[in-house]
């Protein structure tokens, strides 16, 4: 892996000729973590899609690029919401996925070594369907380390889990995504408060910094700076809603 | 044991009905023959029909196979190119909207009058099932594995053989499913436009010299066939369809 770069967008969206996001200027910061915050349809699954090189739906007018000037797309590994694991296929071929499909020998100790990190080294055969819901998570934490790349993209990806796994998860990620330059886009004010080295809050005005708590991430879920944050990001997205 | 009750109970009535209608109305046995006569003649008949049935198994079978390779083949031409998708799926269309009935006797004139032109039958009445549902599913794939797929830098053929494929492969297996019912219906078709083997030519020859016990004797044979096929099919496609 590469030394993970800083990544900045510029520029803004529009659909069919209506603005979609305002021009804004996103900076993730090299090897920390960038929680982008927001309201559902304000644009910021939009943001992650634009760096991932997905299909958006959207007209991007800007820029995107990576510190070290290298091309940022083929750098990327990308998380979603929906864990994406292939029901016919067991744990092991999902987290060797991306080697699969490029047509590469997959590297089955550090496969196994990853599995064993996300603690299901005794499911490498099973099937999806087998899993509860945070393990499939991990199976697809697993999976986006395999591909072992500078910039990993999360959308939401812990939003679907119940609070006790969903915090769970977030320290887990944080663990083993270290080092790593990490955008978390999310809707959950306590997220962003707990694990953003960096905070920003997405909505139609634009983005909105916001001085994330002094303790290290993944800040405890009972610190009383990170619960204080939270309650701000929360009246932020409430007033920029209106 | 309990799951074929039904199903027996259903027979039972069936033929119970038959019965009664034959009994009440005194109908001459040329029209309508009871189930006791049709049991006694598909009896008496047993290697002759068994000689027919053969045959017609054989056609659906061929035909089955060569339809299901045919229709993966093309579904898979069709989801992989675009060019390929406007200047054939019209064209898959319009062959739908013919009546494959009226093929038949042109087949065999192409064909002969052996084996070919059944299975031809039963190719064209299975192909478009199975393309159009295999083809379906293979547009289908759920978005998110393909966003995946791109931001692991995937060729389509990649994409294709790995995630579209596995994918579809429940669609394709109801589109095989009702392609064992459709072929036998093909392969009698081709039978009675020209044939001197299979449950079609039977039933024809029958009906022609007023057997008609013994016409239903070999339609009865031909429904047995078809269910049997299509069991076998259900069983054959049970993991493709994701079913445990």
């Amino acid at each position: 892996m590469t030394p993970a770069p800083a990544i900045t967008v510029a520029g803004s969206a529009s659909i069919d000729g209506g603005s979609l996001f305002a021009p804004l200027a996103l900076t993730l910061e090299a090897a920390q973590w960038t929680c982008l915050l927001g309201g559902s349809g304000v644009g910021k699954s939009t943001v992650l899609r634009l760096i991932a090189g997905l299909e958006t739906g959207a007209a991007f007018d800007g820029r995107i690029a990576a510190s070290d000037a290298e091309p940022v797309v083929e750098r990327v590994a990308y998380m979603a919401q929906d864990d994406l694991l292939l029901p016919w296929a067991t744990v092991a071929q999902n987290v060797g996925l991306g080697a699969r499909l490029r047509g590469e020998q997959v590297d089955r100790a550090r496969l196994d070594d990853l599995l064993r990190r996300v603690r299901l080294g005794d499911h490498a055969a099973k099937r999806p369907a087998e899993l509860s819901g945070g393990q499939r998570q991990r199976v697809a934490l697993a999976r986006t380390l395999m591909e072992d790349k500078p910039v990993v993209l999360l959308d939401e990806p812990f939003s679907a889990l119940d609070a006790r796994t969903r915090a769970d998860m977030q320290e887990l990620a944080a663990e083993l995504l270290a080092g790593r330059t990490v955008l978390l886009v999310t809707h959950d004010p306590a997220e962003a408060a707990r694990l953003g080295h960096s905070i920003q809050v997405m909505t139609a005005d634009g983005l909105t910094p916001v001085t994330p708590p002094t303790a290290p991430m993944p800040r405890a879920v009972d610190d009383a700076e990170t619960l204080l944050c939270q309650g701000a990001l929360l009246r932020m997205l409430r007033e920029g809603g209106q | 044991m309990i799951r074929w009750l039904p199903a027996l109970a259903a027979t039972l009535f069936a033929l119970a009905i038959w019965q009664a209608v034959v009994s009440l109305t005194d109908l001459p046995r040329f029209i309508l023959p009871g189930p006791a006569l049709v049991a006694e003649t598909w009896w008496q008949s047993r290697w002759l029909i068994a000689e027919h049935t053969a045959v017609t198994a054989l056609e659906v079978l061929i035909g089955l196979a060569c339809g299901a390779v045919l229709g993966v083949a093309t579904a898979l031409q069709l989801a992989s190119s675009r060019i390929a998708r406007v200047l054939v799926q019209p064209m898959l269309v319009f062959t739908q909207a013919l009546p494959v009935f009226a093929l038949a006797p042109i087949l065999t004139l192409w064909l002969g009058y052996g084996l070919w032109s059944k299975v031809a039958m039963a190719v064209l009445i299975i192909y478009f099932p199975i393309t159009a549902a295999f083809f379906d599913g293979l547009m289908r794939t759920p978005v998110g594995y393909l966003d995946l797929a791109r931001t692991m830098q995937a060729s389509p053929r990649a994409v294709l053989w790995h995630i579209r494929v596995p994918a579809a492969l429940p669609q394709l297996a109801s589109g095989l499913r009702l392609a064992a019912v459709y072929a036998p219906i093909g392969a009698v078709i081709g039978e009675w436009v020209g044939a001197s083997k299979g449950l079609g030519y039977l039933m024809l020859l029958a009906n022609g010299r007023a057997k008609t016990d013994l016409m239903f004797a070999a339609m009865l044979t031909l429904g047995v066939l078809s269910v049997l096929l299509h069991l076998a099919m259900r069983r054959a496609t049970r993991q493709m369809a994701g079913e445990r």
